[in-house]
């Protein structure tokens, strides 16, 4: 070898998505890609354009406005031996399509005795921020994380987009990936090259501290750790956590750091009541309540059915790095 | 509609007699089995159990038409006949109706809801049409792998020399997937048959309060599919029909929706009681449908079967369905932590 290739390439969540799909497209011939738009267009946000004249109309296929049936073609195929990855659109889109991935997808395994399997990868991108009003904004997390038999993946880094999109496409069984719209293009990093995967509910430590354990995920993974770093500033020390992975969920890496932190905030963009963060509290609070030297507190979304178009209907539901560090500081001096 | 019986000669289809006495037999043990089922429910050994009385005829034409480790079938609750005449062993019937450990779903499904991967009986829920989709998207791999969709610039007849069967009533015929499913099947020109089982009744609801058509076939224009319509408790019209839109379905001439004719005998399920909402008079009107009797009276009539034939086989069908009611009364429940398995592959915890 005359010169070595580098060993990463800096790219943002959309790269990240699209570089990651199109290996997979080349290397396993299994795959193929279904949704609204996916083809010609190449995706609203252009993560496939170009792969429909690569690889053709066939495994670049562009679907009928019909969600359910998105989903449920592509159990179909995935019972047949494909690797579909299925596209919605938006979230906010993925309702009509409910009881294919809760009633059929997630149990697909488990009533026929692992006779027949769903590895299946349904992309979606979610969250607010981008003026995307009731139905172009919403975290669909918490409807769907009850439900055993289904992995939900939601990365916010790049590296990890492709690590664990590609241990998404290797699962034997269905998962559910979320990809927060406004990180798309908001973040950027080093992504080595090559294949590899992350595994599936491994959690991770994006920066360290000892007084205040923040677990958190998707695009307020980033304002957490902007807000612990200004923190820092004022000695403070904040560890910021991204679960990465809603189910299953890495209780290990959140016992560890709040054992030795003694506080947990959790903070998520989806509203209070019955999100990911009860979870993580009731488990927590089972597991680690005489570590604890403070209340849990979670900072979420409001209690309303979604984030108003007006902006100033959309500032107020979204939660502002400057009171993730109010909220942190809080709890230190709690 | 008693045409073949007033003809002179039989209109066997290309049907041998071996193959004639064949859905004789399977009718019988079709009708036999859904008995069981009611009774061993009346005795208060099972929870529950599905009939599907009047289906019979439609079950044994389809399933000489299916290709057994060819095609693939996405049957619905109502097809245990149509199971058990492509060669799934009478014995799952009772495993499924006890919730035996050794049931095909591990004593997980309602009964009647089989998954049969090495004879090509995709696994299904109860959710109605919710199958539907996933016939679609077996066809799209059968194709796909054949030698590609086709398209514009395409070849656009794939022979695929295989084809998926769709199965289900008419109240799924309502549902938004249902739609979905015909609609991309006939895009893509896929090789699949949808099979309406139209029996009148969805439940309690009749067909006139589920559609304002009197076809079910006048839906398939609006997708860009034939529709075929047929008697489907003469199993020897339902066999013609069905190996046509089979063929067809092989030969990639693309996707068919064939209406098969019947009446529902039983009540919906063991729990539904359809005294309250149709009369003994309007079942008794439709005796005369009743497939059973009916392909007996015509076989007996040409000669294919004497009436002696016909009662041992109808002793012998006895004997095999009480022998596996025993075999699988004697087997065991799943062992409790059976619940935890196949939740996903390998262990599982929610917590890692």
């Amino acid at each position: 070898m005359a010169l070595a290739s580098p060993a990463s390439t800096v790219l943002n969540n959309v790269e990240a998505v699209r570089t990651t799909l199109y290996e997979a497209l080349k290397t396993d011939e299994r795959t193929l890609i279904l949704g609204e738009d996916v083809g010609a267009r190449g995706n609203v946000f252009l993560i496939t354009k170009g792969f429909i004249e690569e690889f053709g109309p066939e495994r670049i296929l562009d679907t009928p406005l019909a969600e359910a049936s998105i989903v449920g073609i592509a159990i179909g195929m995935a019972m047949e031996g494909l690797r579909p990855i299925a596209e919605i659109q938006f979230a906010d889109f993925i309702y009509p399509a409910f009881n294919q991935i809760v009633g059929e997808a997630a149990k697909t395994r488990y009533r026929s005795n692992g006779d027949y399997t769903c590895p299946l990868v349904i992309r979606t991108p979610y969250g607010g921020g981008v003026r995307g009003a009731l139905s172009h904004s919403v975290s669909i997390e918490a409807l769907f994380y009850h439900v055993p038999g289904l992995k939900i993946v939601v990365p916010s880094f790049p590296a990890d987009v492709k690590g664990l999109l590609n241990a998404a496409i290797d699962d034997p069984d269905p998962v559910l990936f979320l990809e927060h719209k406004k990180t798309y293009r908001l973040v950027k990093g080093e992504v080595p090259n090559g294949h590899y995967t992350i595994p599936i509910g491994k959690a991770e430590v994006k920066h360290s501290g000892d007084q205040l354990t923040v677990v958190s995920y998707g695009l307020y993974v980033h304002q957490a750790i902007d807000a612990a770093k200004r923190l820092a500033g004022d000695n403070l020390s904040i560890e910021v956590i991204d679960l990465r992975s809603i189910r299953p969920m890495d209780g290990t890496t959140i016992l560890e750091s709040v054992r030795k932190t003694r506080k947990l905030l959790i903070i998520h963009e989806d509203n209070k009541f019955g999100g990911i963060g009860a979870e993580i509290s009731a488990m927590v609070a089972e597991e680690a309540f005489f570590d604890l030297d403070a209340p849990i507190r979670r900072l979420c979304g409001p209690d309303v059915p979604a984030m108003g178009y007006a902006a100033t209907l959309e500032e107020e539901f979204m939660i502002s790095t400057d009171r993730m560090a109010d909220a942190m500081r809080e709890m230190v001096r709690f | 509609m008693a045409k073949a019986m007033s003809k002179p000669a039989l209109e066997r289809q290309g049907l041998s007699d071996d193959q004639l006495r064949w859905m004789l037999r399977n009718m019988y043990l079709q009708r036999m089995l859904d008995n069981r089922g009611f009774q061993l429910n009346r005795q208060g050994k099972i929870p529950f159990a599905t009939g599907s009385e009047g289906h019979e005829g439609i079950h044994a034409g389809t399933a000489l038409a299916f290709a057994r480790g060819k095609d693939i079938l996405v049957p619905y609750y109502r097809d245990m006949g149509l199971c058990v005449g492509i060669g799934m062993p009478v014995l799952q019937v009772l495993l499924s109706m006890f919730a035996r450990g050794k049931d095909v779903s591990g004593g997980r499904q309602f009964p009647n809801h089989y998954s049969y991967h090495s004879l090509g009986i995709l696994s299904i829920s109860s959710i109605i049409a919710a199958h539907c989709p996933h016939a679609v998207g077996a066809a799209y791999a059968m194709k796909l792998r054949a030698g590609g969709i086709g398209g514009p610039s395409r070849p656009d007849v794939v022979k695929t020399g295989r084809a998926v069967l769709c199965t289900f009533g008419d109240g799924s015929t309502s549902q938004g997937e249902w739609h979905e499913s015909l609609n991309f099947a006939a895009i893509h020109k896929l090789p699949i048959v949808f099979l309406c089982e139209n029996n009148e009744w969805a439940i309690s609801t009749p067909r006139d309060r589920q559609m304002a058509i009197a076809d079910i076939i006048d839906k398939a224009p609006g997708y860009g599919l034939p529709g075929v319509k047929v008697d489907g408790s003469d199993p020897i019209a339902t066999y013609a029909v069905m190996k046509d839109a089979l063929d067809r379905a092989r030969e990639g001439g693309g996707p068919t929706l064939v209406e098969a004719t019947c009446y529902r005998f039983l009540s919906h399920t063991t729990d539904d009681d359809d005294r309250t909402y149709r009369t003994r008079d309007e079942i008794e009107s439709h005796r005369h449908l009743d497939p059973v009797p009916r392909f007996e009276a015509l076989l007996i009539e040409h000669g294919v079967v004497s009436s002696e034939e016909a009662s041992k086989m109808k002793k012998d069908v006895l004997a095999e369905v009480n022998a596996v009611t025993d075999e699988a009364e004697a087997l065991p429940y799943p062992a409790p932590e059976e619940l935890y398995a196949h939740v996903y592959e390998g262990p599982y915890e929610p917590w890692l």
